[in-house]
């Protein structure tokens, strides 16, 4: 089967939409109706959370959604049930952390994301040489894309290394921050957003945290392929706001 | 290379390393390059010795506990970390790391703290030194232990009650990485041997003065060779690191770490890591863990605050894989009896933390000759409202 990441990738180019939600939030079941609904929209990419207690890279709304969905009484298990019981035909990517990919085990877990199309994942704290020693064979042989993260912080050396490996998009980190900012982007962010723009990377890019509405989307969308939303989209499913209307506001 | 020294990704065989989001890498690499050629450098051993000498008060006694070798029917030696200034061991790794700082050239410090006793320890030293400071501490450990909160704040830090998770310690520790993410310009001063590499080695070798003065005192002042028995007790594992160090390429020393078992197993309310915890991944390192089967970490309990950490230092998880030490999980009981026997005996008031290594002295039997040495981590004074709450006849 075709990688639905891959074969995206190979048409879109520019303004690709991810919009990130947390797996059980706001309700147990909220995971397949989200799907479905991001599905009718013209969202790009869906990225899934999977809720943990400890989300060391996560800002206050996503860090509460995961304690709500905690309570919910999300697991991983679960997770890959809800996921195989839709059939969604946009790509899917998993966020989560290390320690629960390394206690649902490695094997199982890569198992199970290709069972239920999953397209990729990402997973802050595992390292890249990490990655490569211990995990990268079993990622290709279920077709499934890690994704790497990049910073303001990031050198230029180390960014190269970074795309020479990567599969997918990258993740570039728009913010010394975590997750959740609602603030116009500063001149240091601009210029960063310029610096890696002058790479010319092979990678597509996909600029995250920080971006919250169609201004800000508009803006990354300048320098790199596409915008990752996460905080903002929590806030409206916490309210009951209507996903279409989400998307077609980003979208402007 | 000696099998319990870390290699060069930081493992201590196959525990450690840094496992940490790419925003913390820059931050930690600078640390990773730098921190050995500092402490080695002439310049900070000068200044950090002269520190332990003159303001912490070291070498700290170890001292020959005659009451309790009698009951014992063996030779009991206590090592009096309980004297230092600011009442712990915690003061060694923050003067040690705090001199780090400043040779990197940073301006502020940033700090977890559970109890408060690294939280005191690093608002002392920043205080002493001039550079300001911010300490994460647990809503609800802020309540707990309102006199230390109350010290830092007098000391000058500015103290951040954290409100997410379970507000205890180990969201203290998230909310200090989360801060550093945003702030990169910080230095965080992490209070045991854990968290990413090189955290468990640097604290490890500033607290590895205790093990040191143990080797020296008992040859110099006692005549002895070395000891039969280390122990200590274990959170993160930083004043049992730093006592069992010197002695981890002599084979025939037993070391021995004290576990927090808390109410005991069956109540699920216990913080002994090793005994119950399994391999995983937290703040950074790969050790033993307190999870669920799905790899959600579990708030652990103990009566002291000081040991109820759900992860330990991943050289602690070596020396437990390895059997090189063993680690006995010792209840609240068994620890509040402990304390009053050695108050009552020797008329030294242990912190409730220490007071678990002293419990391990009802669980092994020692020969009349054993040289048994007993790292007495801090002092008892936060403890003591616990303590009359919970006497022991």
């Amino acid at each position: 089967m075709n990688n639905k990441l891959t074969q995206l990738l190979s048409t879109k180019q520019k303004d690709i939409l991810t919009l990130y939600f947390t797996a059980g939030f706001p309700k147990l079941e909220s995971t397949i109706s989200i799907l479905k609904g991001l599905d009718s929209t013209d969202v790009d990419i869906i990225e899934v959370g999977i809720p943990f207690t400890d989300p060391v890279a996560d800002g206050p709304v996503i860090q509460k959604s995961n304690t709500v969905a905690l309570k919910n009484g999300i697991t991983l298990p679960l997770l890959f049930k809800q996921l195989q019981e839709v059939n969604i035909s946009k790509p899917i990517v998993l966020m989560g952390y290390f320690n629960q990919f390394l206690q649902f085990g490695a094997e199982q877990f890569c198992t199970q994301c290709k069972a239920a199309n999953v397209s990729g994942l990402i997973i802050p704290d595992l390292p890249i040489a990490y990655f490569n020693t211990h995990y990268k064979e079993l990622f290709d042989s279920n077709n499934l894309h890690n994704h790497y993260l990049i910073t303001p912080q990031t050198s230029d050396e180390r960014i190269r290394e970074i795309d020479n490996i990567s599969t997918s998009f990258i993740y570039a980190v728009a913010d010394n921050s975590i997750t959740g900012n609602t603030k116009d982007f500063n001149d240091a962010q601009v210029a960063y957003f310029k610096r890696i723009a002058m790479l010319k990377l092979k990678s597509p890019i996909q600029f995250g945290f920080g971006i919250y509405n169609n201004a800000t989307f508009s803006k990354v969308c300048q320098y790199g392929h596409g915008g990752i939303i996460g905080s903002s989209f929590i806030k409206a499913l916490e309210k009951g706001n209507s996903i279409t209307d989400f998307v077609k506001n980003i979208r402007g | 290379m000696s099998r319990y020294t870390i290699d060069s990704e930081g493992f201590y065989g196959e525990f450690g390393g840094a496992f940490i989001p790419e925003m913390l890498v820059p931050n930690i690499q600078e640390l990773q390059e730098n921190y050995e050629n500092i402490i080695n450098s002439e310049a900070f051993k000068k200044e950090f010795i002269s520190l332990l000498k003159n303001y912490v008060g070291r070498p700290s006694p170890l001292y020959y506990a005659n009451n309790l070798s009698t009951h014992y029917n063996t030779t009991i030696f206590l090592k009096r970390e309980d004297v230092n200034h600011t009442g712990s061991h915690k003061v060694n790794n923050t003067i040690g790391q705090v001199l780090i700082a400043k040779h990197l050239g940073k301006k502020y410090i940033i700090a977890e703290t559970g109890a408060g006793q690294h939280g005191v320890a690093t608002a002392t030293v920043c205080a002493l030194m001039n550079i300001k400071c911010k300490v994460f501490m647990g809503a609800k450990d802020v309540e707990r232990q309102s006199s230390n909160y109350n010290r830092m704040n007098m000391l000058g830090a500015e103290v951040i009650p954290v409100t997410s998770g379970s507000k205890t310690l180990k969201d203290a520790t998230n909310e200090a990485l989360r801060y550093w993410i945003a702030n990169p310009n910080a230095y965080y001063l992490i209070g045991s041997a854990i968290g990413p590499h090189p955290y468990p080695d640097m604290v490890t070798k500033l607290q590895s003065v205790i093990g040191d003065e143990i080797k020296q005192q008992l040859t110099n002042e006692y005549q002895q060779n070395k000891p039969n028995y280390v122990i200590a007790c274990v959170g993160g594992g930083s004043n049992a690191a730093g006592s069992f160090y010197s002695f981890l390429e002599d084979e025939d020393v037993k070391l021995i770490g004290a576990e927090a078992h808390g109410k005991g197993e069956e109540t699920g309310k216990s913080a002994a890591t090793l005994n119950l915890g399994k391999k995983g991944v937290i703040h950074g390192c790969m050790t033993y863990l307190m999870q669920n089967k799905d790899g959600q970490i579990k708030e652990p309990y103990s009566i002291s605050a000081g040991l109820d950490y759900p992860g330990i230092g991943p050289l602690h998880a070596h020396l437990y894989r390895t059997n090189r030490a063993q680690y006995i999980p010792v209840s609240d009981k068994e620890a509040l009896k402990a304390a009053y026997f050695l108050t009552q005996k020797e008329g030294i008031i242990p912190a409730l933390e220490s007071a678990h290594a002293l419990g391990v002295l009802e669980k092994l039997s020692f020969k009349k000759k054993d040289i048994v040495v007993v790292t007495l981590s801090g002092k008892g004074d936060k403890d003591i409202e616990t303590y009359i709450k919970n006497s022991v006849k």
